[in-house]
């Protein structure tokens, strides 16, 4: 097809227009293009690096370290420690994890059935989640981790804090101790803290722990990371260190309750040391005791359960969750409600035959031949019960049930305490409410010498002496400062008895120590400066029948250790100018004067002395004992990490 | 023209040729490569030798290439073309038989360590054969139907097979491109409008089709329209793509994060970065400035070849200048259309900076016959 000069140039002219307007057509597909670009670079960038950010950056939670607890003279109770570990990711360990935890387990002890436990958990797992391999290494097994890390690819040693307390089993009650979080404590926790779904941390689960969490927790702090697309952390961005919970200082004494808990050895008992004045509690101690290290690193089951199944059940709390029937430690309240009534006064006297015949059933006293005439003061000293059986038919059981609840048995105290009792001042609404029955005279005359239906926890026996010595309504508290940052102490307000008549309890009290023929002159403080007010108390945990009488009551020597009396002890030092109350409870110990006593005394001493009885404040012929007593103890020594002692 | 005319036209000879070539396309074409390096670099987290060094190995293979093609005087490319469209016809048929599946489609010829891919020689030797149907047609007939038929078959034959395999975007590229030669050359624009017209209703169609037995898009195809009309459909699934290359064209902002700082491309965010969506590396590191640079580096090169066709009288020459730099426009305009959201992914390279062999060859091949059309043409 040849074509024509003109024909040629006609398409080269045509050809030219047509390029120019395809020229045309570009240029408008460029511009749309630069247009977009236009709108999303600079129009709506910020948007997009919002996204881009959303994207790439993670906020990650940094657990804050729990607030460390003091005692009242800045010694540690409950602190933090580094808790190594070490981690592995299957990524950085190039997908095979095998070798890399057999090289390890040359330097640790990693059983086969855990290997196997961790590829298994490895193969379920993406790569690149880190899994504990293992945890609370000892520092040697740490570094040499460290040292060896090169060899051991994807393996890192990482530090945590955990819980530890120093003082092992001493205050296991009151602390309590942290664990794990588990769903259970979600679910009852309105708005969870993130920082709880966080693995590793720890929780309060009981006692103070758990009553002061929010205090102790702290803020967590947050770092800000990069991560890929897969979530991997490729690097920090910032970092924002978390804010530690609060320094409590609680107004316990931890060489006091250290002793204490010496003192009761293996006995299963109670003790509560608490400043009359102002109510702190300086020793509030269980025993059996256990270790709380053991439940914050995960107790073995077999240990659980030796604790579980100890018949001295070293789990509960004795001192504000054991109630028992309080004997003759009772008997202050009845006297004073008896006093306070008007119905008897200082003259008064009883006669005690040894028992009492009331609607035709006999109550005994503890005192076969009886103590003949007896006043108030004797009624305290020589325990006598048929005293109280008078009076108490005469007061009413509803004056004694409030007298009690007056003297803070039967109420319940706010202290931060796991299952803190209330205990029974019973009445006949009470009993009215309890038992739809009306209340019997014989109920009145077991309650007046703390039987029957009367259950005190020893913090309530101990807040009962603390009033009478004072004469004030004092609270027991338990939390001293917060950051250093002393909590109010309320004033107490006055009990509203008349002084005369909490002297002549407290004469009582005084003659049962030091009387002539007081029921624990044995276990009196022989200095004068420290002059000691008590009252024993042996509360049956059975009902003697008229039969076993006539037989003769069985001595508690006979008996198995769980149907023996119960031993209780209340007292105050100095008389004149009273300090601490101490009660003591020992479960089944026998006599308050010979099982209880001793140890309040001793307690007591220890508190008043701050620190180990001096031997010339016990009568003599103790002192040897004391002595040797003192040499197999096992006692901390004090470490005060913070200065500034405070002993009000 | 005969080889007599060319002989008659002062054209250069022997290596004085080398004086005439276009030497500011020369240096934009290896501007634009350059831009490659950077960001394959970028993306290859600093280290070269992933993709950077490959491709500049390939760049200089192909510039050789280029230099080489350059020298072929216009004559020979008029002769071959039939013979080229037949043979890349003909791989095309071979690929549909033995071909290699990557990417999910059939694309890949392998010829020992030679990995052919003969839609994309198709898009020279399309552009080839038609502008040498257009050389010989006299411009009465051009836009005589009988006429417009034979093109038209020319460009639906190998557009057929490759939308078989299934590539989408290369088959775009072929239409384009076609379109473009028949369009420079004269095709009444009627012509122009009938496609256009019955392409929307055909995209109408298309979309009725779903669901239904005469379907007449692959279901992938069809979710790529969805997320493309609304990425946040699935913005893990379909849609991560699309959304996840606006979001890091979009964060690049006036200058852009600094180079090799882009979080979406280094934090593995981005797919297919090294090849579709490397734009959006360069748009996330280098910003407006960057991004708009080398959309300016793509325009000059269509500029120059526009000049270069309109100053050369050789019809053929121009016809084949207008082809080559149309698909070269249409692949850059395809690749950021789509990462910018203004079209569907189809799966299209960023033409001299997309991570690639076989494209970034035949691109420079094409640019070689440009540059031979240049240093051909009648003065």
């Amino acid at each position: 097809m040849k074509k024509s000069p003109r024909e040629k140039q006609d398409g080269t002219r045509k050809l030219g227009r047509r390029a120019l307007m395809l020229a045309g057509i570009q240029l408008g597909v460029v511009t749309t293009l630069a247009l977009r670009l236009r709108s999303m670079q600079l129009d709506h960038a910020e948007e997009y690096r919002l996204l881009a950010d959303g994207n790439s950056i993670k906020i990650r939670l940094l657990p804050p370290a729990r607030g460390l607890i003091h005692d009242r003279n800045g010694l540690l109770i409950a602190g933090n420690e580094q808790n190594y570990r070490v981690t592995l990711t299957r990524e950085e360990a190039g997908g095979d994890v095998e070798p890399v935890l057999r090289r390890l387990s040359q330097l640790i002890p990693i059983s086969e059935e855990r290997i196997a436990e961790l590829l298994e958990e490895f193969s379920k797992r993406t790569a690149i989640t880190p899994i504990v391999l293992a945890d609370r290494l000892s520092w040697e097994q740490f570094s040499s981790i460290a040292v060896n890390a090169p060899a051991l690819s994807g393996i890192t040693p990482e530090s945590g804090l955990s819980r530890a307390y120093p003082r092992a089993g001493d205050l296991a009650h009151v602390m309590g101790y942290v664990g794990p979080v588990s769903d259970y404590d979600l679910s009852k926790i309105e708005d969870p803290d993130p920082v709880l779904m966080l693995p590793e941390f720890q929780l309060g689960k009981v006692g103070v722990e758990t009553k002061l969490e929010t205090l102790l927790r702290g803020k967590a702090g947050a770092r800000r990371v990069e991560v890929n697309s897969a979530g991997r952390e490729m690097r920090e961005l910032s970092r924002q260190e978390g804010e530690q919970g609060a320094t409590v200082q609680l107004t316990l004494d931890a060489q006091l309750q250290n002793y204490a808990a010496q003192r009761m050895g293996e006995e299963s008992a109670a003790a509560v040391v608490m400043n009359v004045q102002t109510g702190d509690l300086l020793t509030i101690c269980s025993s059996p005791s256990f270790d709380p290290n053991k439940f914050v690193r995960g107790i073995s089951s077999a240990d659980y359960r030796a604790l579980m199944d100890h018949d001295h059940r070293p789990l509960a709390d004795k001192t504000v969750q054991g109630l028992y029937p309080p004997g003759s430690t009772f008997k202050m309240v009845t006297l004073l409600a008896g006093l306070d009534s008007g119905l008897i006064n200082s003259g008064t006297r009883y006669y005690c035959p040894g028992y009492t015949e009331v609607g035709g059933r006999r109550f005994h006293c503890w005192r076969r031949g009886g103590h003949g005439t007896v006043d108030p003061i004797q009624s305290l000293e020589q325990s006598c019960d048929v005293f109280y059986y008078e009076l108490a038919q005469r007061v009413g059981i509803d004056r004694i049930g409030a007298m009690a609840k007056r003297l803070g048995i039967g109420v319940p105290h706010d202290l931060p305490m796991s299952a803190v009792a209330e205990g029974i001042a019973p009445d006949r609404a009470w009993k009215r409410a309890r038992y739809d029955q009306p209340w019997q005279i014989g109920d009145s005359l077991n309650a007046s010498i703390g039987q029957g239906f009367v259950l005190a926890s020893p913090l309530q026996l101990a807040v009962m002496t603390a009033r009478i010595a004072s004469g004030r309504a004092v609270s027991p508290r338990l939390v001293h400062a917060i950051d250093g940052v002393p909590e109010p102490l309320p004033e107490a307000e006055a009990l509203g008895l008349d002084e005369a008549l909490l002297r002549m309890a407290r004469g009582g009290m005084d003659a049962v120590m030091n009387g002539p023929r007081g029921t624990a002159r044995r276990s009196r403080i022989s200095r004068e400066d420290w002059r000691m007010a008590g009252k024993t108390g042996t509360s049956q945990v059975r009902n003697i029948t008229a039969a076993e009488r006539a037989r003769g009551v069985i001595s508690n020597e006979q008996l198995p250790w769980n149907r023996r009396d119960h031993a209780l002890f209340v007292c105050y030092a100095p008389y004149e100018s009273p300090r601490y109350a101490v009660s003591v409870v020992v479960e089944h110990g026998g006599g308050g004067s010979t099982a209880a006593a001793p140890i309040a005394r001793d307690i007591l001493l220890f508190a008043l002395a701050d620190g180990l009885p001096p031997l010339d404040a016990v009568p003599a012929d103790q002192r040897a004992d004391m002595e040797a007593r003192h040499a197999a103890m096992n006692l901390y020594t004090p470490q005060p990490t913070a200065p500034g002692r405070s002993r009000a | 023209m005969s080889y007599l005319d060319y002989q008659v036209a002062q054209t250069p000879t022997g290596l004085r040729k080398i004086l005439y070539i276009n030497w500011p396309l020369v240096l934009l074409l290896s501007a634009v490569a350059c831009v490659g390096f950077l960001m394959l670099y970028s993306v290859g987290g600093g280290r070269a030798d992933v993709w950077a060094e490959p491709q500049m190995y390939r760049f200089a293979v192909g510039m050789v290439a280029m230099f080489a093609l350059a020298f072929v005087p216009m004559w020979f490319w008029r002769g071959v073309s039939v013979l080229s469209y037949v043979a890349c016809l003909l791989l095309l048929v071979a690929v549909e038989l033995v071909g290699d599946i990557g990417m999910g489609a059939q694309r890949w010829l392998e010829f020992g360590p030679l990995r052919l891919q003969p839609s994309e020689l198709m898009k020279i030797a399309l552009v080839l054969v038609l502008a040498a149907y257009y050389d010989l047609l006299p411009l009465r007939r051009v836009s005589r139907p009988l006429w417009v038929l034979i093109p038209v078959a020319l460009i639906l034959l190998p557009t057929a097979m490759v939308l078989k395999q299934p590539d989408l975007g290369t088959s775009i590229m072929l239409m384009a491109g076609g379109g473009i030669v028949m369009f420079a050359a004269g095709v009444s624009l009627w012509y122009f409008a009938a496609v256009v017209g019955s392409a929307v209703g055909l995209v109408y169609a298309v979309l009725k089709s779903r669901g239904t037995d005469w379907q007449l898009l692959e279901d992938y195809q069809f979710r790529r329209i969805d997320t493309f009309l609304d990425p946040s459909v699935d913005p893990l699934g379909a849609g991560y793509n699309i959304t996840q290359a606006q979001i890091a064209l979009g964060s690049g902002g006036w200058s852009g994060r600094g180079f090799m700082q882009g979080t979406q491309s280094r934090l593995n965010f981005l797919p297919e970065k090294q090849t579709d969506f490397i734009f959006t590396v360069l748009a996330e590191e280098f910003g407006f400035v960057g991004a708009f640079s080398l959309l300016m580096l793509y325009t000059l090169i269509i500029g120059f070849c526009v000049f270069s066709a309109l100053s050369n009288r050789d019809r053929f020459g121009s016809l084949l200048t207008i082809g080559i730099s149309g698909t070269f426009f249409v692949y850059f305009a395809i690749n950021m259309g789509m990462v910018m959201g203004l079209l569907p992914v189809v799966g299209s390279p960023l033409p001299l900076v997309s991570y690639g062999g076989t494209a970034m060859m035949i691109l420079l091949m094409g640019f070689g016959m440009v540059q031979s059309a240049h240093v051909h043409r009648p003065r």
